[in-house]
């Protein structure tokens, strides 16, 4: 789209005369910029950055949300570190991680690389399909598996036709399964989003690196790794960076499905979040909480990128 | 023979993909519409269902919320990104790195960690429970993406426009109006269509924001009203496809904005 704008653009003969007439053009007042960005800066400022330096300075303190805070320090992430329910809580977020990032990544990577040998027709609907996982509220996805986990549901009856009777169980309520069960929706969501990222990359593959690969005889395995792969570096940067972040920021699909149960066995730190702040009243905490899992998404965005950038030059 | 096989092979690959991607969708509308519930001996359709979610989950109150919530933080988040992304985008100007990388932070940064500190403090304020304690939050996140989105538009669209605006004398806010925006309509669209589904789809901040439930949102109206009925999934089923069509309708008219705007939004400068 952005492609035809070209076709509007003034042609060189009127931008030549258009040099000759800029003095009577009219200049921007300095302030021009600054005024622009006013607005967006203010509501920003308002409730975004300065609720963020905030959630830094309440992490310091030990308050219920009523009476006054007692100033500890580092004591409420010293708390998190030495805390084995909280910890935990970490832990599941890197379970979630495998079933977020790393199943659709390499499921999406090769699905990519096999279609995109072959010309196929319908693509365009396919990829609306694989989509829309991504556009669902999490809410309703949650609704939706829930009703494939159920004890009376079609996973179950699934497992029962095959005459595995005995593995049908209710999934969400498993110490066991609970997690896994949670991290298998988190790869429904993904997988769609890595394939189509993947497929928009290797479209872009120079098709005479393919033809030169064939010719130095490599088999469809040698290609995907001497040409495929170290063509989508961008989009595996990308794909890394979002799934990460959306498994570190599981909270919907955890409040709807198991609120963090059975036992503690599916926590994750922004249930922590909100469960610290409004069940237990230990604010504090629920800031440090917080502010952790902002460092931990900053810290993850800046070596997936360093990363990419080192594999790119 | 060969690129004939492999083509099969695609064909299997999407088809199988597309099931599995379709299999839990599917199954709600079906539960939603009673052909799954062990009552239903007849096998006939039950539209029914859907008012009946409606009037026992209180969807009228809690549509209304998120229409309201949605307008208000499309409106103000695009007005004021479309003005900041022109600044950052058209203009050099003593301070606009610095500028333009605290914008980029808040696209990073989660809402659970602005969510405590905004709760005590617009609670302090009288602000939640109302329309801004919900929708302001919102439009900070929704601006941080949109100034970079627009930024990088206006930086990638052809110089020589803002040129000829410039010999014609127009101001900078005239050459937005009359030439930028409307040549910029589709990366205008693409905000808008991300920054609805994000809105609408939003669960934290409404949820902390609304503690009594006066401005509880759609999502929200979902969550309490499975709190209700934890034994009938026919109506939670029928109240769920409720909560997604207005984005599934959206989605299916505007998805190469959606593929687009999700692709090439995510950040990486």
């Amino acid at each position: 789209m952005r492609r035809s704008l070209a076709a509007t653009s003034p042609s060189a003969a009127s931008r030549r005369a258009g040099v000759q007439r800029i003095r009577r053009g009219r200049v921007d007042h300095p302030a021009a910029p600054y005024l622009l960005i006013a607005p967006a800066f203010v509501v920003y400022g308002l409730f975004m950055l300065y609720p963020l330096g905030k959630a830094v300075h309440l992490s310091l303190f030990e308050w219920d949300g009523m009476s006054l805070g007692v100033f500890v320090g580092a004591g409420n992430y010293a708390d998190l570190a030495a805390d084995g329910a909280l910890r935990a809580s970490f832990v599941h977020a890197g379970v979630l991680m495998i079933f977020y990032c790393v199943l659709p990544l390499v499921i999406g990577v090769v699905i990519a690389a096999v279609l995109s040998r072959a010309r196929v027709r319908g693509l365009g609907f396919f990829r609306t399909v694989f989509f829309v996982p991504q556009v669902i509220a999490m809410v309703v996805v949650a609704t939706a598996w829930s009703g494939i986990y159920a004890f009376n549901g079609p996973l179950n009856a699934a497992l029962r036709g095959v005459g595995l009777d005995r593995l049908a169980q209710d999934w969400l309520g498993s110490y066991v399964f609970a997690l896994p069960a949670i991290g298998l929706i988190g790869t429904w969501v993904q997988i769609g989003l890595v394939t189509v990222l993947m497929l928009s990359g290797m479209a872009k593959i120079n098709p005479e690196l393919f033809e030169a690969a064939r010719l130095d005889g490599a088999g469809a395995i040698r290609e995907f790794f001497a040409v495929t792969w170290p063509s989508v570096t961008g989009e595996t940067a990308v794909a890394l960076t979002l799934t990460i972040v959306a498994a570190l920021k599981t909270f919907d699909l955890v409040y709807m499905t198991t609120s963090g149960g059975p036992g503690t066995s599916t926590t994750v730190p922004s249930y922590q979040v909100y469960y610290q702040a409004f069940r237990l009243h230990e604010v504090g905490m629920a800031a440090a909480i917080g502010v952790t899992l902002t460092a931990l998404i900053f810290l993850i965005n800046l070596v997936v990128n360093r990363a990419a950038d080192r594999a790119a030059a | 023979m060969i690129p004939r096989l492999e083509r099969s092979v695609n064909y299997v690959i999407l088809g199988v993909f597309a099931a599995l991607v379709l299999v839990p969708l599917v199954n709600v509308v079906v539960e939603a519409l009673g052909l799954a519930s062990a009552g239903n001996r007849t096998g006939g359709i039950h539209l029914e269902n859907f008012p009946e979610a409606w009037r026992e989950a209180r969807f009228s109150t809690y549509m209304a919320n998120s229409v309201l919530v949605t307008v208000t933080v499309l409106v103000i988040a695009v007005v004021v990104s479309t003005l900041a992304g022109f600044a950052l985008g058209t203009m050099t100007f003593r301070g606009s790195g610095v500028l333009f990388y605290l914008f980029l932070l808040g696209i990073m940064v989660p809402a659970e960690a602005i969510v405590i500190p905004l709760f005590f403090d617009l609670r302090a304020l009288g602000l939640t429970d109302t329309l801004w304690g919900v929708a302001l939050p919102q439009v900070a996140q929704s601006t941080a993406f949109g100034t970079y989105w627009m930024r990088t538009y206006f930086r990638a669209s052809n110089r020589s426009i803002a040129e000829a605006a410039r010999i014609d004398g127009a101001g900078s806010l005239r050459a937005l109006w009359s030439i930028h925006l409307p040549i910029a309509r589709p990366a205008l669209v693409t905000l808008v269509v991300l920054l609805f589904m994000w809105t609408w789809n939003e669960f934290l901040i409404p949820l902390v924001m609304s503690p009594t439930g006066t401005m509880r949102t759609v999502p929200l109206g979902l969550a309490f009203f499975q709190g209700q009925h934890t034994v009938d999934h026919t109506l939670m089923a029928a109240a769920a496809v409720m909560v997604a069509l207005p984005v599934i309708g959206v989605y299916l008219c505007a998805q190469r904005h959606f593929i687009r705007g999700m692709l090439e939004g995510a950040v990486r400068e």
